[in-house]
């Protein structure tokens, strides 16, 4: 009975959504503030159906209601809570409707926090965030129905994927939903820009805390993804460069753009054409993403859900909205004001610089991830585009963004001082220089490409604290003027020097991680060794234990150092009886940043005495890979919390967007 | 300076182009150049033995792994035996095959043909999935005409596992 309440509800928000869309368009059409506010309650009305029908579906896995067909696919009695309520998500039917509650959230959120906008550009943006809801909702109803029954319900569900039961995934899907779709309200936002044919300071300053939402969430949640493929795939690796990555990676980046282009547009007035399309291009891209991993048509190591003959559908509603979308920017474009000039040396200029690396890296991303169906269409033949083509093409890109990056933030806007800024850099550029030229000279092996990367990311910090230094006046003025100035700072400050400085932290990890990993793997009988990175393992038993769900061999690894006792590993090998797959439990033991990331493989038989094979990576400062993103996120956040991105609300701070 | 237009929007323009003009050749050129070095083409064991790509290219094997064909050393090596409607080929790997390496199932190995004729795998991919295959071997055995439908596809509802 709740089943079907639930699939009524999801109607309900159907219906709410397709009224929405109608209700605010006549708003818009009539000058109408009656029309428009009813728009809003019933973007208020269609979130409030698509939670009462994802709260149900919840239900439904909490309890094991095997009668319906997505918890009898998904789930098992026997599974532990978190992930019965994480196998919400975690089937196609159950994703998309996160996604629908995100989109219907985001379309009730900006109804409500937009009082402050024109009342043309938020009636539009009102009916275009319903039009997504609409859509959606009707995929959501009429082709995956994630409350659909099924006539003779199981007695045992068949389980999510073991590989999915892992706390670190089962908080994956919302972040990472929550951010793709948070771009949903930029799209909007633009379309309405394009429609009542204005864009000017103020629409850039109430796209930005969407914006940095939905990026800082994103950001979060590509971290997570990347921690679970680390330690859960078992291969030592962060980042494959495997298609899923890049569809969730895509959006990212454009939304970095984004920040910076509309920061330019606030300032300045200028670039107003170009934030318009990367506001678009945002959400695009994360219809594109959800396309890409649903679709299965690229074959990935993270593709799990994948339905190709809905993946049409999904193509479909993509190519509609973007259409319209781009369709609309190419009418109404040319209209928009060109904005301010600025010399070819300044604050805008770098940030134009920085778009304009940002963009060609995501072209170059783009065309390596959908390279192999264009090639297939064309020719025939199945190819891959691997690791090696991305890293030949977005790495020097990046490379060059991240070393013109410490000098963006320094100089004016309009008109700029070049010589002033490397002044002001010259500490930051000699901390970078002793950074690479140390790690050059004591790390072995001597690598000259990591240890430029580890410069790069001194540098990016050093800049991040040159800036910091230059705003506060720190070591020119008193301390307690630059005290004061330093505490006075708006939050927005601290949000870019916290974002840049993350993304500093995260190359030194990259780097150090990529350049100086070791790796070895044998067979070992019991008591047998092996030795990665200056560390002595040895396995000193395998014993079988009994999981809620599973059964395992769990291995016990004494690792020593010159003789000195360092830790105990326990990494364990499961057998999940529902669907009789296996998965590898990795054992990290944590070295300061660093880890020794041990696995155990199968047992195997050598004439007789039965021996493991046993896999170790040496991970050098593995941990800032994580750190790092997790410090970019948290200065979005900061930033979002700023009191110039909430004027108009000033007066309401709860209504802060998040 | 008299080469340049007077307008400053013309100018404007310029300067963009100017900046956009190298990293957009730069972008285009590293692309090219990655494209074509570092594709590796996917095969199955009859297409490779008509297309015979030279030894030591980086290229994908993929197939069904043939019955009681998999042979574990004790040092950690395993040999198996990719097979497809018309011809096999013989694969050694060294290491921990994936979870849901089956006998009788698709898989795709990465990694290189060696002089004899013995495909090195490098990697070996499964499907995270029990239910799926990996596409270009669906494709291929389609095209083959061994499809045998989506593996044991559970009868009720439209399910399907996971989500990342």
């Amino acid at each position: 009975m709740l089943v079907e309440f639930g699939s009524f509800a999801l109607i309900l928000a159907f219906a709410f959504s397709l009224a929405q869309l109608g209700l605010s368009a006549a708003a818009r059409v009539r000058r109408s503030t009656t029309l428009a506010a009813a728009g809003e309650g019933a973007a208020v009305a269609a979130f409030l159906g698509v939670a009462v029908a994802f709260a149900i579906l919840m239900h439904a896995f909490v309890v094991s209601d095997f009668s319906v067909a997505n918890v009898a696919a998904n789930s098992h009695s026997e599974k532990p809570m978190l992930y019965k309520v994480a196998g919400t998500w975690g089937s196609h039917e159950g994703s998309i409707l996160l996604w629908c509650l995100a989109l219907t959230g985001y379309g009730a959120a900006a109804a409500l926090l937009s009082r402050s906008l024109p009342r043309g550009l938020r009636a539009v943006m009102v009916a275009t965030q319903g039009g997504l809801g609409s859509v959606f909702l009707a995929y959501t109803v009429f082709a995956s129905n994630p409350l659909a029954r099924i006539a003779a319900a199981p007695v045992e569900g068949r389980s999510l994927n073991p590989l999915l039961q892992d706390p670190a995934l089962a908080i994956h899907p919302p972040f990472l939903y929550a951010g793709y779709v948070g771009m949903s309200v930029v799209f909007s936002l633009a379309v309405a820009a394009l429609v009542e044919g204005r864009v000017d300071a103020a629409w850039a300053r109430w796209v930005r805390p969407w914006a940095l939402a939905a990026w800082s969430l994103l950001t979060i949640g590509i971290m997570l993804g990347s921690f679970w493929a680390y330690y859960e795939l078992g291969w030592g690796g962060w980042w494959f460069w495997d298609p899923v990555e890049n569809a969730s990676f895509m959006p990212w980046l454009v939304a970095a753009a984004l920040l910076h282009s509309a920061v330019v547009t606030e300032k300045r007035g200028a670039l107003a054409g170009w934030t318009v399309f990367l506001a678009l291009a945002a959400f695009t891209f994360s219809m594109l993403g959800a396309f890409l991993v649903r679709s299965g048509v690229l074959t990935s190591v993270h593709a799990f859900a994948v339905d190709p003959r809905r993946g049409v559908l999904l193509l479909i509603i993509l190519g509609v909205m973007a259409g319209a979308g781009f369709g609309l920017f190419a009418w109404r474009a040319p209209a928009l004001s060109p904005g301010g000039v600025f010399a070819p040396v300044s604050r805008e200029s770098a940030l134009v610089l920085n778009n304009i690396l940002l963009a060609a890296a995501t072209a170059t991303v783009l065309l390596g991830t959908l390279y192999p169906l264009i090639r297939e269409a064309l020719t025939g033949e199945s190819i891959s585009v691997g690791p090696p083509y991305f890293n030949l093409t977005f790495t020097p890109l990046m490379a060059a963004l991240l070393i013109l990056l410490p000098a963006g933030p320094l100089l004016a806007w309009k008109r700029g001082d070049a010589a002033g800024a490397a002044q002001r850099l010259w500490a930051a550029a000699l901390i970078a220089l002793g950074v690479g030229l140390a790690v050059y000279a004591v790390v072995s092996p001597r690598k000259a490409m990591g240890a430029a990367g580890l410069a790069l990311g001194a540098w990016l910090i050093a800049g991040a604290a040159a800036e910091l230094v230059e705003r506060t006046r720190a070591f020119r003025s008193p301390a307690a003027e630059s005290w004061r100035r330093l505490v006075r700072l708006p939050r927005g400050a601290w949000g870019m020097t916290l974002a840049h400085l993350g993304l500093g932290v995260f190359v030194l990890g990259a780097c150090f991680e990529t350049g100086w990993r070791q790796e070895a793997a044998e067979t070992l009988p019991l008591g047998g060794s092996l030795d990665v990175g200056g560390y002595h393992l040895r396995l000193d038993q395998v014993g079988a234990i009994e999981g809620p769900n599973y059964e395992a061999e769990r291995g016990r690894v004494r690792v020593t150092r010159s003789g000195q006792p360092i830790c105990e590993a326990a990494p364990e090998r499961r057998i999940y009886s529902a669907g009789g797959q296996t998965t590898s439990e990795v054992a990290l033991c944590y070295r300061g940043f660093s880890h020794l990331y041990i696995v155990l493989g199968e047992r195997r038989d050598a004439a007789g005495t039965p021996v493991w094979l046993v896999r170790a990576y040496w991970n050098p400062l593995a941990t800032l890979l994580f750190l790092g993103p997790v410090v970019m996120a948290l200065g979005g956040f900061v930033s979002l919390s700023d009191r110039r991105l909430r004027l108009g609300v000033a007066s309401k701070r709860r209504e802060q967007p998040a | 300076m008299s080469l340049l237009p007077k307008s400053p929007k013309a100018r404007r323009r310029l300067t963009l182009i100017a900046a956009i003009a190298p990293v957009l050749a730069l972008a285009v050129g590293l692309a090219l150049w990655g494209l074509g070095d570092s594709v590796s083409f996917f095969y199955t064991p009859s297409q490779a033995a008509q297309a015979h790509p030279p030894p030591g290219r980086s290229v994908q094997l993929g197939g069904l792994v043939a019955r009681g064909s998999v042979v574990k050393h004790a040092d950690g090596a395993v040999e198996f035996t990719v097979q497809d409607q018309h011809a096999v080929d013989r694969v050694v790997f060294q290491g921990d095959l994936p979870d849901l390496f089956r006998e009788g199932q698709g898989v795709v190995a990465v990694g290189a043909f060696r002089a004899d004729g013995v495909f090195e795998a490098k990697r070996v991919l499964a499907k995270h999935d029990e239910r799926y295959m990996p596409r270009e071997v669906a494709k291929a055995l389609k095209a083959q005409g061994e499809w045998r439908g989506d593996g044991a596809r559970p009868n009720y509802g439209s399910a399907s596992a996971g989500g990342v």
